[in-house]
């Protein structure tokens, strides 16, 4: 069971912010959450989303172990 | 140092600290951003961060930038949860021996921190909830510091 964490706008499209999820790797997880639910699959799909692995940004795939944290990040707005 | 907290912070208790005991330093730049009201279309501001990962990516870019300025020393205060108008956010405080080092590591990290930091940002009013993304004067902010890497 990977640990899936959401921030910003996409916590409030899906209605969670932390989630214990099932999924071998990053490709299979975003293909999880976007099939149980479209409007956080367009969420994700929008440019600018991030992905972390145990808090180091990945891009591309990566395989999932049953302690993996992944964190999707939309665009970052500080100050 | 870089501290995130939930709690308002008084800039000048900071700033007066951060001066303490510096006979080296010959010049202290600081920042401070406030929550704005933008004449009453915002209520509250919140801020999300991602904890651990958000600090430890402004650590990254903070000795980077206190290595290009070769700064004394630095303090990042960043406010997270419920910001009210008028409040402040964020500060910066840079310190180096002379101070066009402090004035544009200063500026280089706010450009930084508004558009490459780990925050999220909803601006909350009369009108609903909406979340802030960087604008493209952001983007062509931190590109300023691109074009000049030495």
């Amino acid at each position: 069971m990977a640990r899936v964490l959401l921030f910003g706008r996409l916590s409030d499209v899906a209605g969670w912010r932390s989630r214990e999820l099932d999924a071998d790797s990053i490709a299979a997880l975003t293909a999880l959450l976007s099939d149980e639910d479209a409007d956080l699959a367009e969420a994700l799909a929008r440019p600018g989303v991030q992905v972390a692995l145990d808090q180091e940004i990945v891009r591309g795939d990566a395989a999932l172990t049953a302690r993996s944290e992944v964190a999707y990040l939309p665009p970052m707005s500080g100050g | 140092m870089i501290s995130l907290t939930d709690q308002p912070f008084e800039p000048g208790a900071l700033l007066t600290a951060f001066s303490q005991g510096r006979d080296e330093t010959g010049a202290i730049a600081t920042f401070t951003g406030l929550a704005r009201a933008e004449r009453g279309a915002t209520t509250t501001l919140e801020l999300e961060a991602y904890p651990g990962f958000t600090e430890a990516a402004i650590d990254k870019i903070a000795q980077e930038a206190k290595a290009r300025f070769a700064l004394d020393d630095f303090q990042i205060v960043h406010r997270v949860g419920a910001i009210a108008p008028g409040e402040p956010i964020v500060f910066v405080a840079t310190a180096a021996t002379h101070r066009r080092a402090a004035f544009e590591a200063c500026d280089f990290l706010m450009d930084y921190l508004k558009s490459r930091a780990p925050f999220w940002k909803k601006e909350t009013g009369p009108d609903g909830s909406r979340w802030i993304e960087p604008r493209d004067q952001d983007h062509a902010d931190i590109a300023r510091w691109e074009s000049t890497k030495p």
